[in-house]
């Protein structure tokens, strides 16, 4: 698939933007701080409904402004979508389709699908487990649009109990190991349903990257270091190696059991799939406190093209997008990464100066400067 | 800010579920330019469903007698209970003509979040009057959301020392929706289609 045309209204430092855009590769050039970033940011918006820079839209709307818009036309399968997001801060999100106003947010979610690489990538390996949640998470949602479904009932599940288990604590519950607390069951019944359903989804989801992640970083680094990829899950000790979803249901029910009473004296939800991480382990050791910086943006580089290989084989191209990412790499790394994502049907690249974008990635050029986009000619 | 009346007005719209500053501003001043005697109209009409209405002592849906119309109906099912959240849910599946039998209103469904538990909802009257011993099956109808499911899942393990059929509406509900939003066909599907409850 690919991205024809992009318009943007108040969108970060853009007050009016337009751009027509190709299949292949397009550059955009610019000096720090002109607005290249947000334009691969909106870009992601179309496709996620969120920014990978920021938790709430607010940033998003041009300062001084009431909201924003973005407008982007989507090709696939040779037709045309026409997706327009209004962001409006605090308020409602608004979506139509095709010019439909009869639309709702989820049914523009999922039309168009990106990757994304950029510097914060590094905190894929280095950051926290959410990071990595989130990397699991909105790849199941990019394949599978029902499970941003499956995501915002867990949420919910997870309010409400933990609600019910702050009240507990603070009434002192837990000296009668929760028997007063009939409706914790319940909320532990759909914890476990909701949360095994997605568990199932991201070990399967691992299984399937972690050949494709160790081929890419090969590729990537040139050598023949092992990665591996193991999926901790808070509700045991042992790896999970079932993807069965009664069977996991079990897993989390007894863990919820146990978990009960450091629950009620804590009045959070200790066990479930928003305490799991995803660890990723490089020469037999864990990359996080281990790898070298280098190794660690090739460890993130191979998830984010492990993540496009599989949407990929889903059937349709995502669209690529590669912000700033050449300017951490050596020329050897560069070029390498450069030939492996030069088959995408349309990837858009930024870079401060031309030198930093690899001869093998040469096509349409955009110069980037203080909110304005001008094609190259 | 307006003069004492206008802004007294206002702010009391305000306070409407559904009405912001903008919209109460805008009914004020259509009352303002009102004829008296529509107003007055109004006045009686805000009057009288506060002192005529009242909550079926049977089944705690809206009722302008010790019970309400359907609990009066001999004609109705009584071996077969519908429970559901609000009145307005059972205004929803009487336009079904599907149903046949009686309801139970609970009055909301459990939502920690908002402090509302099972002794806050009409819990403990359906036990009530599943004990007189007439009812062989159990409808859980609340909403098709998480409060919706977790009040059923609640429910039905409650019920289920009692012997008791009890089934939950059919999915192909919106999901994430009010029951009362859903259009008929659907709802009367979704009657049709209700599956035993197993937890
Ligand atoms: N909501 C906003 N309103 C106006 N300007 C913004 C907003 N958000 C970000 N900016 C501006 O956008 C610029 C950053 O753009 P960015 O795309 O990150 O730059 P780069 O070209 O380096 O990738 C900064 O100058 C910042 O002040
Ligand atoms: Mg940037
Ligand atoms: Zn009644």
């Amino acid at each position: 698939m690919h991205v024809s045309h992009l318009q943007l209204a108040d969108y970060r430092s853009y007050e009016a933007a337009y751009l027509e855009l190709e299949p292949g590769v397009s550059t955009f050039i610019g000096p720090n701080g002109q607005g290249k970033t947000n334009l691969v940011e909106a870009i992601g918006y179309v496709a996620t409904h969120s920014s990978h820079r920021v938790a709430h839209d607010a940033p998003l709307v041009r300062r001084g402004a009431q909201r924003a818009v973005i407008r982007a036309a989507v090709v696939r399968h040779g037709q045309t979508a026409l997706i327009e997001l209004e962001i409006n801060p605090g308020r409602a999100n608004r979506a139509r389709l095709n010019r439909s106003p009869n639309t709702r947010m989820r049914d523009v979610l999922g039309i168009l699908h990106t990757v994304l690489f950029a510097p914060e990538d590094l905190a894929l390996v280095k950051g926290d487990p959410g990071e990595r949640r989130r990397f699991l998470d909105e790849l199941l949602t990019a394949r599978a649009p029902r499970y941003a479904g499956v995501r915002s009932d867990y949420e919910r599940v997870l309010k409400q109990r933990n609600a019910l288990l702050k009240s507990a604590a603070a009434q002192n519950l837990h000296h009668r190991g929760g028997r007063d607390l009939p409706t914790l069951d319940v909320w532990d019944e759909h914890l476990a349903q909701i949360g095994a359903e997605l568990l199932a989804a991201r070990l399967a989801l691992v299984a399937e990257l972690q050949p494709l992640a160790a081929k890419a970083y090969g590729e990537l680094t040139a050598t023949q270091d092992p990665i591996s990829l193991r999926y901790r899950c808070s509700a045991t000790d042992e790896e999970l190696d079932t993807t069965n979803r009664p069977q996991l249901v079990e897993i989390l029910r007894a863990a919820l059991l146990r978990a009960r009473p450091d629950e009620l004296r804590r009045g959070v939800s200790l066990v479930g799939p928003h305490r799991d991480d995803l660890q990723l382990w490089l020469n037999d050791l864990p990359a996080k406190g281990y790898a070298s910086q280098g190794e660690s943006w090739s460890y993130a580089l191979a998830l984010r093209l492990a993540g496009f290989e599989l949407l990929r084989a889903d059937g349709d191209d995502p669209v690529l997008l590669l912000d700033d990412v050449f300017a951490e790499l050596d020329a050897e790394r560069r070029r390498r990464l450069a030939s492996y994502v030069r088959t995408a049907e349309q990837v858009l690249v930024t870079a401060a100066v031309p030198d930093d974008v690899p001869q093998e990635l040469s096509g349409a050029r955009f110069r980037v400067t203080g909110g304005s986009v001008e094609r190259e000619r | 800010m307006y003069e004492g009346a206008v802004q007294n007005l206002i702010d009391e719209l305000g306070r409407l579920p559904g009405v912001g500053p903008k919209s109460a501003q805008r009914i004020a001043f259509h009352l303002l330019a009102a004829e008296t005697a529509d107003v007055h109209r109004l006045v009686n009409a805000l009057v009288a469903v506060k002192e005529r209405v009242r909550f079926c002592a049977v089944c705690g849906n809206i009722a302008e007698e010790t019970q309400c119309r359907i609990c009066r109906d001999p004609r109705r099912d009584d071996t077969v209970i519908c429970v559901v959240e609000e009145p307005k849910d059972v205004v929803a599946i009487e336009r079904t003509r599907e149903f046949r039998g009686r309801y139970h209103v609970l009055g909301g469904a459990i939502s920690p979040i908002e402090g509302v538990g099972p002794d806050d909802l009409r819990v403990k009257e359906l036990m009530a009057r599943l004990s007189e011993g007439r009812v062989t099956e159990v409808i859980l109808a609340t909403d098709p959301n998480l409060e919706g499911e977790a009040t059923a899942t609640y429910l039905a393990r409650l019920l289920k020392p009692m012997g008791l059929k009890v089934t939950r509406l059919a999915s192909g509900l919106p999901v994430g929706g009010d029951l009362e939003y859903a259009d008929e066909v659907t709802l009367g599907r979704a009657f049709e289609g209700r599956r035993a409850l197993d937890f």
